[in-house]
């Protein structure tokens, strides 16, 4: 058993980490919407969905007929990034606008957006599933769908007996890099001084002159352009994606944004890599089947001791 | 089938009797009663919309084709084939044989076509006197529940499981095996057969597995990995085990891979890339003719091809031979179900897929199973487990 | 009925909600008498229900009486059960399934297993359920109401994955042959026919009403409704919050281990598969749809989330303008829209109890509002006034 897990625990974290990564950016959605609006956007998942077709499309359009290097390996990835990015983060503004600004608008209850919102999950995977994908791909919506390789599978270096390849690197820089520049805008800009005033107080701020309106679609959009990249990523490393991809994945990363402290940037982002690592090297000792179960019982034994996640919530405090 | 049904409506009428509403189902008791019988129902259960209708589209296209060329030659009592569309979800399938049974009033079914669905509702056939014949349900738990009305023509996961082991014990000699599955019930009863039958062959197993929505192994790459075996053994779905293909050739393992009829689709290859696809090995209780095929398989392949619109793909060929014995069946003159059960206990005929004859307890007399390469992306027949080479 | 100025509006759900209003005015100052006759009538009601005659309109595709035992009645009866937890006490439970599988597995195990009677294996699921009501509550109802469901939702799922994981019982081949309940000689049989299990539905759908209602006018019931109001207040007020939410949770366990056990009596085999999260959600819908807290509106949602999936596999019309798709395809599209429609427009639900509407309208009712809530130039202040 102890042999097992040294054989396996340099490996395990590399996988946990790139795993931890994705989580971290689809959880940043979850808390940035949560810290805004107290409302747990269930349909976030499917924003991260449309941003892994997005990116699928895309790739399928440029179709290489060998895996990229250097600059074009460089402008592709930049490309779908964006591209997912800028397609999810619309679709999280239409979301917001669509099924949550009504409901804002009538003050109804948290539990009735969260209703809205399961709504919202369930209509978006069945219009890509009966519609959507087979528009795009002229295959049945309910099947996977695989997209050719961009990024070849090379070991860059190794640590110990863990190989770190191309696309271990790609995911986990791009993800740090989007996260820096989020923090960025949430805590040095105006925009993102008028989140974090409204999480504090949306009264008070629309005192101070913020119009709510636009700090929410802001915060979609935001939060949306996160699943983006998120999806952008998964598409790249994983090479499939299926109309329910989001679904299992989004229960994690909101356990991950929990995990960290809802409502708190840099906690979404320890959450998702602590949820990651401890899945994979659990999976060592008990076997992979059992990764939820660690998962969710690790969610609640940090709960139990800390009942507002490990860093704390607000996203007003940040930078704290 | 008089007695039966005045039992069943005495039953029902008992049942009711507390309430005002004696009328609750099984009301049109009788209509065909006396009179030469001119068409009899039967039905075709399976998941025909939903997820895994890829695997059931084609077993109704092939009951579908032997039921109109039955009906074809003017017979005495015609077959109407009534489509239950249970999505393979067993809630669905419950409700759906209930109304085969008091409103359709069916004298037979082909399917369930998945394993869960036979489990919800073998116990109501038998009640109910209906014989089923399954043409893709392969769980082996399921010829074990001492049911007398169900039959299946394919060679179940006990059969599978072995099949696929010694075939690479024969093909590759290893020394360790790694057998892998998800956590649904398919993938987790055929990795058992196939790690049980490894051991007794005295290969070393290794064993994982993980959740069926999972879509990041590597933790079961890095096991695998770790333990450097030398064939890999999957038992679970397509899309799943292009998943894990891709991963695993991805994580630098090279070993043999395998699976089981579950993954026997061309999705494969798509899921897991041409290249990682390249070489891999799975067997299927199935024989799914190509266009290179000779004989009676060819007849089939081209009369398939023209109904259907499409290759015959997975069990096209059972589902064919099962309408065919429910068609034997009435041509001999059996009309209701008991009838005809008691003639399927005798039947026997050389089919499409292989010679059918069932035992007591339901199963095919003959359990062949076939093994199929990935060569140049394309899933090719190697032929039947005993006979098969493995090339490269 | 008097008209209360609701005509000139363009919101067809609000001329329905003052019919609503009306009957419930007229239900309040009903004598005895008349409602006893209410009751009977909704039990006569319900016992023609699966008349067939009936069912040829409400489920042409599948057999009615069938599909009234599931998904109807179980449905009905799960969402009695959550809406203890969530309409009543206002705690917020995205793992309901959990107690439901508890139950079910409970029947099917110890009835497979050790040869128990069914009955004595129903009770003993019960008391499963709530026993790990109270220990998932005991820990996490000091959550604020976010945690608790996220927490609630991983309990649901841990509860799953770890019987597919345990081969004792089942694992992901699930338990077959679960036993029917004995039969009552001479007076009922429990075989094939769905109209036994129809009607022992029905009973304990209404001794669950019953008991839910005793519950709501008690003690308990006052303290629920001071707690999913304010519960710092309800604190002060000398309430022991903690222990009345965790008897919420036991009892809501209890009503949903009662359906588990009920659900495997009638369906032979159970899997893992049965319970999945999806589930919670959808018994969560029926409860937030039909009118949260209200007992007559639960039971009216969970019969529209469990009856409207199933009509729509057979609306000729919709046949034919889908270009002959099969409408069963479309199903959850459907009901995912009508969700996120109904919330926008009658957020309270099909039938709101008064006291959840005033709640609503105040923004307090449980789990409170969203944030970044501030009135804005179209704030619905009608609904409000025309309620009076």
């Amino acid at each position: 058993m102890l042999d097992d897990f040294l054989n396996q625990f340099l490996p395990s974290t590399v996988g946990g980490l790139v795993f931890g990564s994705i989580y971290a950016l689809i959880a940043l959605g979850y808390t940035m919407v949560y810290g805004v609006l107290r409302l747990i956007n269930f349909a976030h998942s499917e924003i991260f969905m449309i941003g892994t077709f997005t990116s699928l499309v895309v790739i399928t359009a440029i179709a290489p007929a060998s895996p990229l290097t250097g600059f074009a390996l460089f402008g592709v990835m930049l490309l779908i990034i964006l591209l997912s990015a800028a397609i999810s983060g619309g679709a999280a503004v239409l979301l917001e606008l669509v099924a949550y600004r009504p409901l804002r608008k009538k003050g109804a209850t948290r539990l009735t957006a969260l209703i809205s919102a399961i709504g919202a999950s369930l209509f978006l995977q069945e219009l890509f599933a009966l519609v959507i994908i087979p528009w795009l791909t002229g295959k049945p919506g309910r099947n996977q769908q695989s997209a050719p390789r961009i990024v070849d599978r090379d070991t860059v270096f190794s640590i110990g007996n863990a190989a770190i390849r191309t696309d271990h690197i790609i995911v986990i820089v791009a993800a740090v890099i989007m996260m820096i520049a989020l923090d960025r805008v949430v805590n040095r800009t105006k925009i993102g001084r008028g989140i974090r005033a409204t999480a504090q107080d949306p009264e008070a701020a629309v005192l101070m002159g913020v119009s709510i309106d636009n700090i929410v679609r802001v915060t979609f959009l935001l939060g949306g352009a996160m699943a983006g990249v998120a999806g952008a990523l998964y598409l790249m490393e994983f090479e499939n994606t299926v109309f329910n991809v989001g679904f299992v994945l989004g229960i994690k990363a909101f356990t991950a944004a929990v995990l960290g402290g809802i409502g708190n940037l840099r906690g979404a982002l320890l959450g998702g890599i602590v949820l990651g690592l401890i899945e994979n090297w659990g999976a060592i000792f008990l076997g992979s089947e059992w990764k939820d179960v660690i998962a969710f019982t690790v969610l609640v034994v940090v709960l139990m001791f800390r009942p507002t996640g490990i860093l704390g919530e607000s996203l007003q405090k940040a930078r704290a | 089938m008089s007695g039966a049904r005045l039992g069943r409506v005495l039953a029902l009428a008992a049942a009711s009797s507390l309430v005002l509403a004696a009328c609750a189902g099984g009301g049109g008791g009788g209509g065909d009663a006396g009179g030469e019988v001119t068409s009899v129902k039967i039905g075709f259960m399976g998941d025909l919309t939903g997820e895994n209708s890829a695997i059931v589209i084609p077993p109704r296209n092939g009951a579908k084709m032997a039921i109109d060329e039955y009906n074809a030659k003017s017979p005495k009592v015609k077959i109407e084939l009534v489509p239950y569309d249970s999505q393979g979800k067993p809630d669905q399938a419950t409700s759906l044989i209930t109304k085969a049974v008091t409103q359709d009033k069916i004298v037979g079914l082909i399917g369930p076509a998945f394993s869960g669905e036979s489990k919800a509702i073998g116990g109501q056939l038998e009640e109910s006197k209906l014989p089923s014949v399954s043409p893709s349900a392969t769980n082996p738990g399921l010829a074990q529940n001492g049911w007398t009305y169900w039959h299946r023509v394919v060679a179940n996961d006990d059969d599978q499981g072995p099949g696929i082991a010694e075939f690479l014990v024969k093909a590759k000699a290893p020394k360790k095996a790694f057998v892998l599955s998800d956590d649904q019930e398919y993938s987790v009863g055929l990795a058992d057969a196939v790690a049980k039958s490894f051991e007794s062959a005295g290969v070393t197993v290794e064993r994982d597995k993980f959740a069926k929505d999972a879509s990041d192994y590597s933790s079961t790459v890095t096991k695998v990995a770790a333990s450097k075996p030398d064939v890999i053994v999957f038992g679970g779905y397509y899309a799943q085990a292009g998943r894990l293909l891709k991963q695993l050739r991805d994580g630098g393992v090279t070993a043999t891979f395998a699976s089981g009829d579950g993954s026997l689709d061309q999705q494969l290859v798509t899921g897991a890339g041409a290249q990682a696809a390249e070489g891999a090995v799975l067997a299927c209780p199935c024989n799914i003719p190509s266009a290179d095929v000779t004989g009676p398989l060819k007849e089939f392949f081209d009369k398939y091809k023209a109904s259907a619109g499409a290759d015959p793909a997975i069990y096209a060929t059972e589902g064919y031979d099962a309408a065919t014995a429910f068609i034997k069946a009435v041509e001999a003159g059996n009309t209701t179900g008991e009838k005809i059960n008691e003639y399927l206990k005798t039947i026997s005929f050389e089919g499409v897929s292989k010679p059918i004859k069932f035992k007591a307890n339901g199963e095919p007399e003959n359990n062949a199973i076939f093994v199929y390469q990935v060569k140049g992306g394309v899933l090719k027949l190697l032929g039947p487990a005993e006979e098969a080479k493995l090339e490269g | 009925m008097k008209g209360n100025g609701v005509t000139g509006n363009a919101n067809p759900l609000r001329r329905v909600g003052a019919l609503v209003d009306g009957a419930r005015d007229w239900w309040e100052h009903a004598k005895v008498w008349q409602r006893y006759l209410v009751y009977l009538g909704a039990i006569v009601f319900a016992l023609i229900l699966p008349a067939p005659w009936i069912g040829t309109f409400m489920s042409p595709g599948s057999d009615w009486t069938t599909v009234l035992i599931y998904p109807i009645g179980t449905y009905i009866l799960l969402a009695v059960g959550l809406n203890v937890v969530v309409g009543q006490a206002g705690l917020l439970d995205l793992g309901f399934v959990a107690f439901f599988a508890i139950g079910g597995y409970s029947v099917a195990y110890f009835a497979t297993q050790y040869g128990w009677n069914y009955w004595a294996t129903v009770a003993f699921g019960i008391l499963l359920a709530a026993v790990s009501g109270v220990i998932l509550g005991a820990p996490t109802l000091r959550l604020r109401g976010d945690y608790l469901a996220i927490v609630t939702l991983g309990f649901g799922e841990i509860v799953r994955i770890t019987a597919n994981n345990t081969d004792e019982i089942g694992g992901a081949r699930g338990i077959t042959n679960v036993p029917h309940p004995p039969d009552i000689p001479g007076v009922v049989e429990f075989a094939l026919l769905p109209a036994p299990y129809y009607y022992l539905m029905l009973i304990a759908i209404i001794l669950v009403i019953i008991f839910s209602v005793r519950l709501q006018k008690s003690r308990v019931g006052r303290a629920w409704a001071a707690i999913r109001e304010d519960e710092d207040a309800a604190e002060l007020m000398g309430v022991p919050t903690f222990k009345f939410k965790l008897l919420a949770f036991a009892i809501g366990a209890m009503i949903g281990g009662l359906a588990g056990g009920m659900y495997a009596g009638k369906a032979v085999f159970i899997e893992p598969n049965t319970f999945p999260f999806i589930l919670s959600a959808t018994i969560l819908a029926a409860v937030v749809l039909g009118g949260s807290g209200n007992l007559p509106g639960v039971m009216l949602g969970a019969f529209v989330i469990a009856w409207l999936p199933e009509r729509f596999r057979e609306v000729e019309w919709l046949k034919t303008a889908l270009g002959g798709k099969d409408p069963a395809e479309f199903r959850i599209l459907l009901f995912g829209g009508v969700l996120v429609l109904m919330m926008a427009l009658r957020p309270e639900g099909l039938l709101p109890s008064r006291r959840r509407k005033a709640e609503l309208h105040e923004g307090t009712g449980g789990m409170g509002t969203m944030g970044a809530e501030v009135p804005g130039p179209d704030t619905d202040v009608t609904t409000t006034e025309a309620a009076k």
